[in-house]
């Protein structure tokens, strides 16, 4: 535990636009060990994505200023160079991406896609790279790989296709992947397809996985830790278990209150959260989640408006809130009681 | 549910779109069977949930019924009026009865209209003038979604997505109609507005008494909302029941496979065995013979190759209950066999 694998301290990313400053995320920390899964859960405009994007140096740096510390292995990123980014994508660090046609080039085949990152990182040849494309195809489950290496992306069904993203991604075998939604666009029955491969891959590697997504029934089978993003900061962070089962934020309550369940009750209304996410143009002073919080009239004093509320991590578990763990522990009863019908 | 007739009664309905080819002369070569066969009613103020994966014919059921697509062959009948081929003329009375609801809460909206143009354009087409003005009952129903009656002369783009899903409720609410399809309602919304919506149609439907065809994929967003839910596999009905049969005792392997592949946002339950479906859906341009599931499905004998199952009544099940199977799920079944890693030994 001495060092962390990755390592992101108080992290801020602020796009320059027409209308003012985007302050997409304003002081995220986290920490990964290889071989472990970090489930990032948020709502459109919390700043997830984006949170990687510049892990991965893949930012417009024309209008976006980045802040902070991100150490990959003892290497500092933000300040690292382009040429020396590019020497790690790919290679220790890969991504996959939400949507698998958009994000493959159309006139290129599937193994030269593949074999491309390869060579470039490995200096083989083209004919090292296509039996090495083959081997990927084989590992990540395509069926006859020998022979899809040679086909072009439109001929790969979406499932096929997001296999075929997350055999590009692993083929330099890299220490770090982030996986943003790479189950959103699927059908349930592919998604747990691409699930089950993304751990097995991870236990035969022990690569350390980042993993984006909205959906919580994803975090609750994938993920280790859990941190809840909310208006690009951290509101919440723990193990899986600790941020299901005891949510400590209104926030994270909120989204599980939100989804329908296969087995709780079905005839009362669901328990929505009210109002809108925030712009992140012009973000609510205080705690960002406050114009929506059911309980921000139970802090004395509006502090919930006017002072932003402080992480504080003991053991991998916190949350942003001014709610005492007395105060929690009486409004979130009701909710536990629900849950666990 | 009753005995009388029911509000909407579909039977043997298909679609198949042609695939054109060929040169000089261009002649139809194939057809994309996406709807093959459908059997289904709904009664007045009922909920039926239609699920499947993507490419299983949902939504072109639901433009079917909505008569936004021409029927290939089958049988529309809307209360007790054969509307399968009605032409506009007689379509028009039945359409301000049959309401949609859009996925795309962006695309659905005209973005020159504001939201009182909007919404009051389905009672311009019609020709209604309700007491006190359309502009009293636009208003009147931006309060029922939950919208603030000022933002009566704003524009589509000032509002969120979720909000904007409002005013498309709203719009479809605006003839008072008797059926309501609900394509994809909520998929394109957040988690925390989805619930939102949810809740506002639950509402609509049980104050005003207004039928649901509620076209989804989520199963869990289904089995809130639909009294009765059909499970469709390339274009076929392969089990229809009430929800708690449905949830509760699936019949068909694939309503099993199906159920067992949602990820549960909990770590307090059980992990269901989860049935790992190999491959994916075959194409509808040529779906396997027989039964269309058995090219994934783990029970398949050489006779689900060659019958096709009819879709019929399980000895033991409810009424209503209706699975198109050779071999359906037993209360006793053996749990299905996590099937090997490797595609490729299915492929």
């Amino acid at each position: 535990m001495s060092t962390p694998f990755l390592s992101v301290r108080d992290l801020k990313v602020h796009f320059s636009t027409e209308d003012g400053v985007v302050k997409a995320v304003d002081g995220l920390s986290f920490d990964l060990e290889k071989g472990k899964t970090l489930g990032i859960v948020g709502e459109s405009g919390s700043g997830k994505s984006v949170t990687n994007m510049a892990i991965l140096g893949l930012h417009d740096r024309r209008n976006t200023a980045l802040d902070g510390e991100i150490l990959l292995d003892g290497k500092e990123l933000i300040t690292a160079t382009e040429r020396e980014l590019e020497q790690l994508r790919g290679n220790k660090m890969s991504m996959i991406f939400q949507d698998a046609l958009a994000s493959l080039s159309p006139y290129h085949t599937i193994g030269a896609q593949i074999g491309e990152t390869y060579r470039k990182h490995t200096g083989a040849s083209k004919k090292e790279a296509r039996a090495r494309a083959v081997e990927m195809l084989g590992k990540v489950g395509i069926p006859q790989p020998d022979v899809r290496v040679d086909e072009y992306p439109h001929q790969f069904s979406g499932g096929m296709r997001q296999r075929a993203m997350i055999a590009m991604a692993l083929v330099c075998d890299p220490e770090l992947l982030i996986a943003d939604e790479p189950t959103t666009a699927l059908d349930v029955t592919v998604q747990a397809q691409i699930m089950d491969l993304l751990k097995d891959l991870q236990q035969e590697f022990g690569t350390a996985i980042i993993f984006i997504t909205h959906d919580l029934g994803v975090i609750a089978d994938v993920a280790d830790d859990v941190l809840v993003m909310y208006g690009g900061r951290c509101v919440e962070r723990g193990t899986k278990k600790e941020v299901l089962r005891t949510p400590q934020h209104p926030y994270t309550l909120g989204l599980l209150g939100s989804m329908p369940s296969l087995d709780g009750p079905v005839d009362v209304p669901l328990n929505p959260i009210p109002g809108s996410p925030p712009s992140l143009l012009n973000p609510p002073t205080g705690c960002r989640f406050h114009p929506r919080c059911a309980f921000a009239e139970k802090v004395a004093g509006g502090r919930c408006s006017a002072e932003r509320p402080a992480l504080e991590v003991v053991d991998g578990r916190g949350s942003a809130c001014h709610l005492t763990s007395g105060q929690k522990r009486e409004l979130f009863a009701d909710y536990a009681s629900a849950r666990t019908h | 549910m009753s005995s009388t007739t029911p509000l909407l009664d579909v039977s043997g309905l298909t679609k198949h779109f042609p695939i054109k080819g060929g040169f000089p002369i261009r002649r139809t070569v194939g057809a994309v069977q996406a709807v093959d066969g459908l059997d289904f009613q709904v009664h007045e103020g009922e909920s039926l949930g239609l699920v499947g994966e993507s490419g299983c014919g949902k939504s072109t059921t639901g433009r079917l019924i909505t008569r936004l697509l021409e029927p290939t062959a089958g049988k529309i009948v809307y209360r007790g009026r054969d509307i399968t081929h009605a032409d506009r003329k007689q379509l028009a009375p039945v359409r301000s009865e049959i309401q949609m609801i859009f996925q795309d809460p962006y695309a659905s909206l005209n973005p020159r209209q504001t939201v009182g143009k909007i919404i009051s354009g389905p009672m311009e087409i019609n020709g209604i003038d309700p007491s006190g003005g359309r502009e009293k009952r636009v208003r009147e129903l931006l309060e029922i979604v939950g919208l603030n009656p000022e933002h009566y002369n704003r524009f589509p783009h000032e509002f969120s997505g979720g909000q904007r899903q409002r005013i498309g409720v709203a719009r479809a609410l605006a003839l008072e109609p008797k059926l309501i399809v609900a394509d994809e309602p909520v998929s394109a919304l957040d988690v925390s507005i989805q619930a939102q919506v949810v809740n506002l149609l639950q509402k609509v439907q049980r104050e005003m008494g207004i039928a649901f065809v509620f076209i989804a994929h989520d199963l869990a967003v289904v089995r809130h909302f639909s009294q009765r839910v059909a499970v469709m596999y390339l274009g076929k009905i392969v089990e229809i029941a009430d929800r708690d049969d449905l949830y509760g005792s699936p019949r068909h392997p694939y309503t099993r496979a199906l159920l067992s592949a949602v990820p549960e946002a909990s770590v307090d339950t059980a992990p269901r065995d989860r049935i790992r479906l190999t491959g994916d859906v075959p194409s509808p341009i040529s779906p396997p013979s027989g039964c269309r599931f058995r090219t994934r499905c783990w029970k398949a004998t050489e006779k689900c190759a060659s019958e096709a199952p009819p879709l019929a009544r399980v000895e033991g099940d409810a009424a209503g209950h209706l699975t198109a199977c050779h071999y359906p799920e037993t209360e006793q079944t053996v749990p299905a066999p996590r099937l090997a890693k490797d595609p490729e030994a299915a492929a």
